[in-house]
């Protein structure tokens, strides 16, 4: 059995669907205690004192903000090199997921750097790079809904995804690349002497799990709903010929 | 219930309220969108198997 099969749209249907149930119950076992245990189980920390618990809706965001770039990125090479139309509408299906998150991650921050910085915004490095990021799913979606053939609209948007990674990548290392601003460095090494201590990291990582869940599941629905949207036009197209 | 958290209320209830609010909106409109094109699609094939 090759991974390929999954490129044909009736086999990702069939099999979407028997994983969709299970799916959902892996987001709700994980992001749900995740959350509660984020919100309400965590102790004010030395430093950030209570708003330590944005964390657990910041950080998740924010990583899977460059993330469904990144796996935007695969899914198009895939449709730019192999022609598989699924690949390039699951490529469609995540931009809105990538986008909502971004400006989760965007929003968050704001509130939260206002109290620990003393402002809203700053031009720093990490901060520019996420807003570029929005401002290319923003892009991303646009030239989708621009673009009447949808062969060309996804060769056109998988140029555009392969452009927009450069920042996808700069918002993850832009702390590390110009070791300025105001941001922080990493928050979730696997290093236990690096990342945050382990009452906050342990409920971290399940809601990042949660929110990773989240993403799939959406994605899943989103993917399909794009498939029965692309047989609908292509049924209404042949029913216009005959 | 809520946990004292002192002069940072609005910074993290804000927070987690924006986060919740889009993700709620996220998820609402992909099953509204999700429910509308499946409809549509069972409707044009009930509609060409009929006319054969």
């Amino acid at each position: 059995m090759s991974i390929w099969e999954y490129a044909n749209p009736v086999k990702f249907m069939q099999t979407s669907g028997w994983l969709l149930p299970w799916v959902f119950g892996a987001t709700v076992l994980t992001l749900v205690p995740g959350l509660v245990w984020g919100f309400f189980f965590t102790p004010l920390a030395e430093e950030f004192g209570a708003t330590v618990k944005v964390i657990y809706v910041h950080v998740p965001a924010a990583t899977l903000a460059i993330n469904i770039w990144v796996m935007m990125l695969v899914t198009s090479l895939i449709w730019l090199i192999r022609r598989h139309h699924v690949s390039a509408l699951a490529a469609k299906a995540a931009a809105p997921i990538g986008m909502v998150m971004t400006l989760i991650a965007l929003i968050t921050g704001a509130l939260w750097g206002q109290p620990m910085w003393g402002t809203w915004w700053e031009w720093d490095p990490r901060l520019t790079s996420f807003l570029i990021l929005f401002l290319f799913y923003l892009g991303y979606m646009a030239l989708w809904e621009a673009i009447e053939n949808p062969d060309t609209a996804a060769d056109l948007t998988g140029v555009l995804c392969l452009v927009g990674s450069v920042f996808a990548v700069l918002s993850r290392y832009a702390a590390i690349f110009w070791n300025q601003g105001l941001h922080q460095g990493s928050t979730l090494s696997l290093d236990s002497e690096e990342h945050i201590s382990d009452v906050y990291w342990q409920p971290l990582v399940l809601s990042i799990v949660g929110f990773g869940l989240l993403f799939v599941t959406l994605l899943l629905l989103r993917t399909r709903t794009e498939i029965r949207s692309r047989r609908l036009k292509a049924l209404e197209q042949r029913e216009r010929m005959a | 219930m809520i946990p004292d958290l002192g002069k940072y209320t609005v910074t993290i209830l804000g927070s987690w309220g924006a986060t919740l609010a889009l993700l709620a909106a996220l998820i609402v409109l992909t099953l509204i969108r999700g429910a509308q094109v499946k409809r549509a699609l069972e409707a044009q094939e009930k509609r060409m198997k009929k006319n054969g």
